[in-house]
């Protein structure tokens, strides 16, 4: 401390010295904190990915598109959260199917949903998945809804610019109550009561926004996700195939 | 599209910052809180782009914090703010440089209220007013205007209260609600939040 300094207490400073010395130990990755100091991609020395993706995006360049194309959507209402999403995954204007689940299951209680790029969707949740679940057996109690969102957040701010793309909304319930973040590529991380993602979520939201009430039973919140997708494939070519329908309770 | 604005005056220091997070086109949220504490007495405002905003503020927050642990005491409105604009300025010519524009208001117990204009090439200045946004452009004649270095709370909120009204006049887009916070020697204190009707 600045006064202990001034103070002359030497043995004081000396004692603090050792104890950051022994805690530097115990502060190892993995180890009682969230374990994603490590980069899970290390990028060889001299590669560029950052330049190397501007250089590809101008004129003359091959272009990487990268849009999100799917619809996601979920809310919040008085009985939980409903999450519901479509299933075509495309590559470019082929559709490889119309069956791929776009929601990752991490545990009971919390659920992402993926939009943009297929791989980068799937691993980065998985690896939230893992995440978590070494979170529930280190402390022994479920990881919060904020705290899961902010993990993925983090990952993805961790590589900023070299092109991933994800557009996730990670659902649950948790102490506070049923919560949903939009975390996506850019490391944007919000907390709201409706979002919706993918290039049909503009149709999404429409619905979505003109048929919400609280106090919807549950029965006429599962046709208002359903609805909010069935209009969105519609209109959106990058969305289609069947609607899966997610509902979080506590 | 976002907008902030902060005004000094002889005791105090208040500011407002509009409530959306967009997104391209879409409004993903109304209710969106701009303003992180960064101590008893120190407001950061932050704007710019998606993921460097909540990052770099909560990076500097968790400093001035670490600072107050370690040392004892906290860090003045005036050393927080130069201490933001040496990040911003160490990060300004690295691969990944960060693209916020802020506005940092405090009120010191030896040197009163202070109001600092940052902006993303890491200039600092102190000013007595300041905006950041497009809708700076429609409101800092008003402020230059209607300025005394000797106003009022109330004279501050009817000024504040102009520029919204300016904005919902004259800005294309549509900033309908504004969270203000007023600094003085008692803390941050929220003041009711300013909404616009339609248009």
């Amino acid at each position: 401390m600045a006064l202990a300094n001034v103070c002359d207490l030497k043995n004081y400073s000396e004692h603090s010295g050792q104890m950051f010395a022994t805690r530097r130990l115990i502060d190892r990755p993995n180890h009682y904190s969230f374990g994603t100091k490590i980069q899970e991609f290390a990028i060889p020395v001299g590669e560029e990915p950052v330049g190397f993706l501007k250089s590809c995006n101008t004129e003359g360049g091959a272009r990487f598109e990268l849009h999100h194309g799917t619809t996601t959507l979920s809310f919040k209402f008085k009985h939980g959260v409903i999450v519901a999403v479509d299933s075509r995954a495309s590559t470019g204007s082929y559709i490889d199917t119309c069956e791929y689940n776009k929601v990752i299951e991490i545990n009971p209680y919390l659920l992402g949903t993926m939009s943009g790029s297929a791989a980068d969707c799937k691993y980065w949740e998985r690896l939230l998945a893992k995440e978590c679940r070494l979170y529930r057996l280190r402390n022994n109690h479920r990881i919060s809804v904020a705290a899961a969102s902010k993990l993925l957040c983090n990952m993805m701010l961790g590589y900023r610019g070299m092109g991933l793309s994800v557009g996730s909304m990670i659902c649950g319930w948790d102490k506070e109550g049923p919560g949903i973040y939009y975390v996506d590529d850019n490391g944007n991380r919000l907390s709201g009561r409706m979002f919706s993602t993918g290039s049909g979520s503009n149709y999404a939201y429409g619905v979505l926004d003109s048929g919400y009430k609280e106090d919807m039973t549950v029965e006429e919140a599962y046709e208002l996700g359903r609805r909010g997708i069935v209009h969105a494939t519609h209109r959106d070519s990058y969305s289609g195939g069947v609607v899966n329908v997610y509902h979080i309770q506590e | 599209m976002e907008y902030l604005i902060g005004i000094q005056g002889p005791d105090f220091v208040l500011v407002a910052a509009d409530n959306v997070a967009a997104s391209s086109i879409i409004q993903m949220k109304h209710d969106y809180d701009k303003m992180f504490k960064l101590s008893e007495k120190i407001l950061l405002l932050c704007v710019g782009e998606a993921g460097d905003t909540v990052q770099f503020a909560e990076y500097i927050q968790k400093n001035v914090q670490l600072y107050k642990m370690r040392n004892g005491y906290e860090l003045s409105p005036s050393a927080a703010a130069n201490f933001t604009r040496k990040n911003l300025a160490d990060y300004l010519r690295s691969r990944t440089p960060y693209h916020v524009n802020l506005l940092l208001a405090g009120y010191d117990d030896a040197d009163g209220p202070g109001l600092f204009y940052m902006d993303y090439l890491s200039s600092l200045a102190k000013a007595p007013f300041a905006a950041h946004g497009y809708g700076a452009f429609l409101t800092l004649s008003i402020l230059d205007r209607d300025y005394k270095p000797d106003l009022t709370r109330e004279e501050a909120m009817n000024i504040l209260r102009k520029c919204v009204e300016e904005l919902n006049k004259r800005f294309i887009l549509n900033l309908h609600s504004f969270n203000v916070r007023l600094i003085d020697k008692d803390g941050i204190h929220d003041m009711e939040k300013l909404t616009v009707g339609a248009k």
